[in-house]
């Protein structure tokens, strides 16, 4: 076969190039960020191990100082209110009127809408715990939260409903009723879609998103008259807050979804040890699912680490992480099996790195990119998905070093051991394996 | 050009044509911008976090359904037993599946079994009770609590459906969720206000008639129970009920007042046929009332009933509060009426609400979220920003690092894209934040299959091959370890759809799509790319990678 060549032997960087330029083609100046790698991996395992030694007793010290992981609403049950101002709210006179209402161990948590920390914000997260699973309403901690809000920054004009508070069916009923587009009794429909209209400049368009400061503004929606503006005037007033996220759950409810949590991942991780078991060998699949299973638990000590709230999200992010980091350990796993294929007589651990090196390649540049875009995810997601790409962005740095740093080592260490207790027992080195 | 490649290539340009038929020309051919921009809004379904609204998961209380059939059992029992002169001492409820009959005469034994095992043998099982001679322990069968369960669930889901179908939501999905079977999942998109719907939800979730013991009303809970020295009488229990004042609004508040009715009601909701608010008083436009209608089964038992209990009071009870005990004063057979402080607006709710059927149990409130218009808004903002973001810096790098490859890949990263969202347009597939960031990812993952094929590639050239037959060797070895990682990750998407709800599935749902268009972007388009590439490129030329 002209032009082919096997790889040479580690330790002779750059030669195949050369050689190859003056054979077919002119192939090539690539830009490449790792030309002929040839790091011996299986040697510096121990330093990743002592990594995740020390990232592993960091986070879990963490959890365990705090008394455990920080479960958000999902999990723990409990009412949790998003609310947006037009201004700033000082948290101090927040948390006094929460505790006239008998809320004062309610958490307050200042949303911030991107990643980074420090920037002043308009809108709170206000966390009030369900203690018990007595039978009071579901929503009584809302409607709690909501008397604390009115106290503070309530309208002071008496009888007239908050227009940045107001739902779609009330501002539909109150144009209805006066009618001052004159359209007579059977206009129902047209009032709810002015009423929407309404509100959809409200939550879509106006500067606060979800607050209107001026009633006034109104006058810019399509299809609003003066007359309309002033009989919105006339029958709302102008709150300064807005809720724009409620979320309600029963605190029995929350502990069984931790527990379906813990099974499905436990369930994910049993189908993937199967499949890989069954393309590679049985000490692959388990290699692989240690490390993937130390990638969890490692996140989960950042999570802990860095006070981020375990949501469901959060276990979706854990389960893709899961299957992502399969991936990596699976490109370089399937290198070493068809290495195996190619060089019998090579030693493990040597052919093992020889995998490795040649993956390199796409081993970085696959997980950067990828990391790239979770990281855009976590800066720019918003607040809503911040505690899932946080997950993804450690998931990832974590996932992709465990492949060669802890998953290749341990399968390499097994053979070893394996060899070495066949030979002690027969004397001979044994007829290896293929893959 | 190879004719297999044309074939290709027509093949492609076929996918990519029908794909974006199907984003946005469907359902009206647009003919201008704005056209074009609602056939895709139309196309993409949104899910809650992402278009504001209301979420609820409500758990039916079905053993309230079990212990109403009891209830009526013993009724029954009391009745027919009766009727059919089989003396006995006393019908008890035990618990909710437990009836108790003490000392039957022992002539009747064999009628009395013969009686139970043909009428009622499918749902209740007689045997001697322990401690009680000639006495008998009727049990209900785990059969029919599992029916009872069933038809309880399936009239609770299509109840809710029809009401919720009163507020005028646009695709509301109401269903049975999680593994108890006893939950049912409420979503409804664009309702911002969780009280209004949990109203109609469950306003008039109970309505009952039943008779009430004479001696009534009293204003607390003791002195009711004075005549019998402080306890219950078997078979009846204590309920409150509103002031019958008619007071003007504003005034004093309602007081509570308490009556002694009867446990098991002679009429539920379940016999109800209709519902109807009318004028009460032709001189007074402000006050309603809600006429009902029963169906002709109730009203056979209704019709005897009124007529043995005239001159007692029939409690109308609502949600186990009476809302009214006018007096019967003559036999009433199906047609009835509830009155009460009721503006237009309550009237017509109520009337709405028992026209939708009645719900057969109690429900209780496990979960409620809402996402307000603003938050979806600014979700959708973020979303598309990153993705758009994320987009371009994975395309930069691909060009710099694999150069007209590069290109090959990019053009493959958006076809990718673009088959995720026509297959979610055409499963009807929701998109939510969660899913947006599946979108990310299969971006992220997606070209992960491309980096494969251009080192394997990159590896072939270093190793002295020529450009197609590195090109075609690279997507050889490569395809394996393609579905081999995209396999790994589908079968977390898979637990994922099976265990999450709503944003989660959605999340689920757009990865695997994402991914499997992947394998047919990655491997059949870009490498068809290259065929074409290669078949206009001159043999020993380099190849651009």
């Amino acid at each position: 076969m002209a032009g082919y060549h096997p790889p040479g032997p580690s330790g002779a960087p750059g030669t195949i190039g050369k050689r190859l330029e003056s054979k077919e083609g002119k192939q090539n100046r690539m830009i490449e960020f790792f030309k002929e790698p040839n790091i011996d991996w299986m040697g510096k395992a121990k330093y990743f191990y002592a990594l995740s030694a020390i990232l592993l007793l960091i986070g879990w010290f963490s959890i365990w100082q705090k008394g455990g992981l920080y479960y958000g609403i999902d999990f723990k049950g409990g009412t949790n209110v998003d609310v947006r101002f037009a201004k700033a709210p000082t948290v101090d006179e927040l948390r006094k009127s929460l505790t006239v209402q008998g809320l004062g161990g309610a958490e307050i948590q200042a949303v911030s809408d991107s990643g980074l920390p420090g920037q002043a914000s308009n809108e709170v997260l206000i966390f009030v715990e369900q203690k018990g699973s007595d039978d009071q309403a579901i929503d009584s901690s809302k409607a709690r939260v909501l008397s604390a809000l009115n106290a503070i920054y309530g309208v002071s004009d008496t009888g007239k409903a908050d227009f940045n508070l107001a739902p779609l069916n009330s501002l539909a009923a109150i144009l209805n009723q006066k009618d001052p587009l004159n359209l007579g009794t059977s206009a129902g429909d047209r009032y709810t879609l002015l009423a929407k209209k309404l509100l959809d400049y409200r939550d879509k368009v106006a500067s606060g998103l979800g607050l209107v400061t001026d009633l006034s503004e109104l006058s810019r929606v399509d299809g609003s008259t003066p007359a309309v503006v002033s009989v919105v005037k006339d029958n709302f007033s102008v709150g300064p807050f807005t809720i724009r996220n409620t979320e309600i759950v029963g605190p029995k409810v929350g502990a069984e979804l931790k527990w379906q949590a813990i099974w499905v991942t436990l369930f994910a991780l049993a189908g993937m040890l199967v499949y890989i078991a069954f393309r590679f060998e049985w000490v692959f699949g388990a290699a692989a699912v240690l490390a993937v299973f130390h990638d969890v638990l490692i996140t989960l000590g950042f999570f802990s680490l860095l006070h981020f709230e375990i949501s469901l999200t959060v276990i979706a992010a854990l389960l893709t992480l899961v299957g992502y980091s399969m991936n990596d350990t699976i490109v370089i796993f399937d290198r070493i099996r068809e290495n195996r294929r190619l060089l019998r007589k090579e030693d493990f651990a040597v052919l093992v790195n020889k995998s490795i090196n040649q993956t390199l390649s796409r081993t970085i540049l696959t997980s950067g990119l990828t990391f790239l875009t979770v990281l855009v995810l976590f800066l720019m997601g918003g607040q809503v998905l911040r505690a899932f790409s946080f997950a993804l962005v450690v998931g990832i740095v974590v996932g992709t070093y465990s492949s060669f740093g802890i998953a290749a080592p341990l399968v390499v260490f097994w053979h070893h051991w394996r060899d070495k207790s066949e030979a002690a027992g027969s004397g001979s080195q044994p007829a290896r394996k293929p893959a | 050009m190879n004719p297999n490649l044309k074939w290709k290539a027509v093949f492609i340009v076929f996918v990519i044509l029908f794909s974006i038929y199907l984003l946005i020309g469907w359902p009206t051919f647009p003919t201008s911008v704005a056209q074009i921009k609602d056939n895709f809004n139309h196309q993409i379904k949104l899910g809650l976090d992402l278009q504001g609204g209301t979420h609820l998961i409500i758990q039916v209380q079905v053993q309230d359904a079990i212990a109403q059939e009891t209830d009526q059992m013993v009724d029954r029992l009391n009745k027919q037993l009766r009727d059919k002169s089989i003396p006995f001492e006393e019908i008890r409820r035990v618990d909710d599946t437990h009836i108790l009959v003490r000392n039957i005469d022992s002539t009747q034994s064999a009628a009395f079994r013969d009686f139970i095992t043909q009428q009622y043998g499918n749902y209740w099982d007689a045997s001697s009770a322990t401690g009680e001679p000639s006495g008998y322990m009727l049990t209900l069968r785990q059969s029919a609590i599992a029916s009872i369960q069933e038809s309880t669930m399936n009239q609770s889901k299509e109840t809710i459906e029809r009401r919720i179908n009163q507020l005028g939501l646009t695709e509301p999905i109401v269903q049975f969720h999680g593994r108890k079977d006893n939950e049912i999942l409420i979503q409804l998109p664009g309702e911002g206000d969780p009280l209004r719907a949990k109203k109609i939800i469950q306003v008039g979730g109970q309505l009952e008639l039943r008779l009430v013991h004479p001696g009534g009303p009293f204003t607390s809970q003791a002195e009711a129970l004075a005549p019998t020295s402080g306890i219950l009488p078997p078979g009846a229990e204590l309920m409150p009920g509103k002031n019958e004042l008619r007071s003007t609004p504003g005034a004093v508040p309602a007081t509570e007042l308490w009556y002694i009715v009867d446990r098991a009601p002679i009429v539920t909701g379940k016999d109800l046929r209709t519902a109807q608010e009318t004028h009460s008083n032709p001189n007074n436009p402000g006050q309603w009332q809600v006429n009902f209608t029963l169906s002709q089964e109730a009203a056979k038992r209704f019709g005897p009933f009124t007529e043995q209990n005239i001159g007692h009071q029939l409690a109308i009870v609502l949600e186990h509060k009476i809302e009214s005990a006018p007096n019967i004063n003559g036999k009433i057979e199906d047609q009835g009426m509830i009155e009460g402080n009721f503006s237009q607006e309550s009237a017509h709710d109520l009337a709405l609400v028992l026209r939708a059927g009645a719900l057969p149990a109690d429900i209780k409130y496990l979960e409620q979220r809402t996402v307000g218009p603003s938050l979806g808004q600014d979700s959708i903002r973020h979303g598309v920003q990153a993705s758009i973001l994320s987009l371009v810096v994975v395309m930069l790098f691909m060009v710099f690092y694999y150069r007209l490859s590069g290109a090959n890949a990019v053009l493959a990263l958006i076809l990718n894209l673009l088959l995720l969202l026509a297959a979610l347009s055409l499963f009807g597939a929701t998109l939510t934040l969660p899913g947006i960031a599946g979108v990310i990812l299969t971006i992220g993952m997606g070209v992960d299959s491309n980096v494969l094929v251009f080192e394997r590639v990159r590896e072939e050239l270093r190793n002295g091959k020529s450009a197609a037959a590195s090109v075609d060797a690279g997507f050889d070895k490569a395809f394996l370890t393609i579905i081999d990682t995209h396999v790994t990750t589908v079968v977390s998407a898979f637990f994922l759809f099976w265990f999450g709800t709503g944003p989660i599935k959605g999340f689920a749902v757009t990865l695997t799509v994402g991914l499997i268009a992947n394998v047919f972007t990655a491997i059949f388009v870009s490498k068809t790319i290259f065929q074409y590439h290669l078949s206009k490129m001159e043999r020993q030329a380099e190849l651009s990678i």
